[in-house]
């Protein structure tokens, strides 16, 4: 099979399937359905077997010692920033630093980029989209400087109002953090063009990846973002590891975030000099490990395609849309024309809690709550959601699982 | 039991002449609930509920309602302790105690995720009692 042909190709599920061994599981006597991917996605054996062999062969602390093991433990280290620099084709490696993941890598950037910039009477414009997360951090930095915050709203189907996000900017905009994909409402937002209008007011964007990068081929060059962060955890890796992408210029003149080991050229008690990027932003051991098993888990992924696991996601998602919209009483929430694989939904009579507990009888994993996204959960006037959210190992068989399941819910509360 | 107090809740609705009032809210899971008393020296003598909640939540508020209206404030207290201790498996249904049908809810004790649910409204007349405005599970 030629290269294209293997891109073109439909994704062999139950050969994956395979390859992931918490899938086997029952629960409740019934097996798996785990649909809870936006949240966290499930590790396969080959990166699981990538952990194993650092910490049984590879680990030392790295960038230290002269060593064999700190050697191999730096190289591999090292070599997992390359692999995320490629799978986000960002220009350089150093523009790649190694957080803990999305939240942190957003409170690398509000610290080391708003505190130091942004001044009293300035504005920032974050979207109704916005998990916690891009939130909470930028309204503490505004709170401290007297920082307004701007809110690009949404339309009904959860889609981003683009002519209302060009009104919010002035003279006195400084910022713009949006997301890629909503992790409540699996809307994928328009972030090329969005950037595009912030760059025309010379203001810097910075993109919550968090759901895209599993889900989307991330081109930062092509998106032209200044800052594109996401974490390992969704993305088949381990938990604890995240990437924040900067483009250099910027991060070059960013005040460190945390100050310590690693991150220093020189230090007296007097004065200390940074480090040059990326070691400026990575302050302390880093989640060694954790990196190298992110670089396996890209590996992974780049290996059967991004855009088959896209295509399959999404023929998923519309056969869930489909099945759900022919049962009454359910509402889905969030219908806009591009999503990614995420379905919330709200059960007319049951608390989606209910749903949650009941469901997991069945074996089906679902996300229940806010989401972490509590303006979005107030602009759809619900306390809470049922979230089902597809990986590429989740099959057809389980939407309708999924369906059965949510049948024998409005049974029991009828 | 449960599934019948989700539907027809007992005692619904806020009073109109109050004495004690306070707010339960779980932040994660999104149960949401109002509850007012009147108390007449120290004896419950009207309660109502009302708010968004799951169905462990909101039955657990509705037979609570029934079971404390004209209890003493120390006795509907106790029932807090012992609903409590219950449901955290730190009470044997089968020894002395007054909780009565409310028992039904032992069973969230095998249920970590449902527990705050069920003793929410609880801690809400706690706070209701204690003269705070707010309880959370969480």
């Amino acid at each position: 099979m030629s290269a294209r042909d293997k891109l073109a190709a439909p994704l062999d599920v139950a050969a994956l399937r395979r390859e992931f061994p918490i899938l086997d599981l029952k629960v409740n006597g019934k097996p798996l359905i785990f649909l809870d991917n936006a949240a966290s996605s499930q590790m396969p054996q080959p990166v699981i077997e990538r952990w194993v062999k650092y910490r049984s062969a590879q680990h030392a602390n790295i960038h230290r010692a002269v060593h064999y093991l700190s050697e191999t433990a730096t190289a591999e280290y090292e070599k997992a920033r390359h692999k995320v620099q490629a799978f986000i084709n960002a220009k350089e490696s150093r523009e790649c630093i190694f957080t803990s993941g999305t939240t942190d890598g957003i409170n690398l950037v509000a610290q080391g980029y708003g505190r130091k910039f942004f001044k009293a009477g300035d504005e920032i414009i974050l979207t109704t989209l916005e998990h916690h997360s891009n939130i909470v951090p930028w309204q503490m930095l505004a709170e401290e400087k007297g920082v307004t915050i701007r809110v690009v709203p949404i339309n009904d189907r959860g889609e981003l109002l683009v002519e209302d996000y060009r009104k919010l900017f002035n003279v006195n905009t400084k910022f713009v953090a949006m997301t890629h994909v909503s992790n409540a409402l699996g809307t994928i937002t328009p972030v090329r063009e969005m950037i595009a209008i912030a760059h025309e007011h010379g203001v810097p964007v910075l993109v919550d990846g968090a759901q895209a990068a599993p889900h989307l081929k991330v081109d930062v060059q092509e998106l032209d973002c200044d800052f594109y962060a996401f974490s390992g955890h969704k993305l088949c890796g381990p938990t604890g590891i995240g990437v924040l992408y900067g483009k250099a210029a910027l991060l070059e003149k960013m005040q460190p975030f945390k100050g310590g080991g690693d991150m220093i050229l020189s230090v007296t008690f007097e004065k200390t000099t940074y480090a040059p990027i990326p070691a400026k932003f990575e302050a302390g051991t880093p989640p060694i490990g954790e990196a190298i098993t992110l670089g396996a888990a890209i590996d992974y992924l780049s290996a059967i395609g991004i855009e088959r696991i896209a295509a399959h996601e999404t023929d998923l998602l519309d056969y869930a849309t489909d099945q759900l919209n022919r049962v009454p009483g359910v509402r889905l929430i969030g219908t806009a024309e591009k999503k990614a694989a995420v379905l919330s939904f709200a059960l007319e009579g049951v608390h989606p809690h209910d749903v949650g507990s009941l469901l997991n009888d069945d074996g089906v994993a679902i996300r229940t709550g806010h989401h972490c996204a509590q303006p979005v959960m107030k602009r759809f006037k619900v306390p809470a959601t049922s979230r089902a959210s597809f990986a590429f190992y989740n099959t057809m068989a389980e939407v309708d699982a999924l369906v059965a399941s949510i049948g024998r819910v409005q049974k029991l509360f009828a | 039991m449960i599934l019948e107090h989700n539907k027809k809740p007992r005692n619904w609705g806020m009073l109109a002449d109050a004495t004690h009032k306070a707010e339960g809210v779980n932040p994660l899971c999104g149960d949401h609930i109002h509850l007012s008393l009147k108390l007449n020296g120290d004896q419950v003598e009207a309660v109502g509920f009302e708010g968004e909640a799951c169905a462990i939540c909101k039955a657990s508020a509705s037979m609570m309602t029934v079971a404390v209206k004209g209890k003493t404030k120390t006795d509907a207290e106790m029932m807090v302790q012992e609903f409590r201790d219950m449901t955290t498996g730190k009470l044997d249904t089968g020894g002395p105690h007054h909780l009565g049908r409310l028992t039904v809810f032992a069973g969230v004790s095998e249920l970590p995720t449902r527990v705050k649910c069920a003793i929410l409204p609880w801690h809400t007349l706690h706070a209701a009692f204690a003269g705070s405005d707010t309880a959370s599970t969480e």
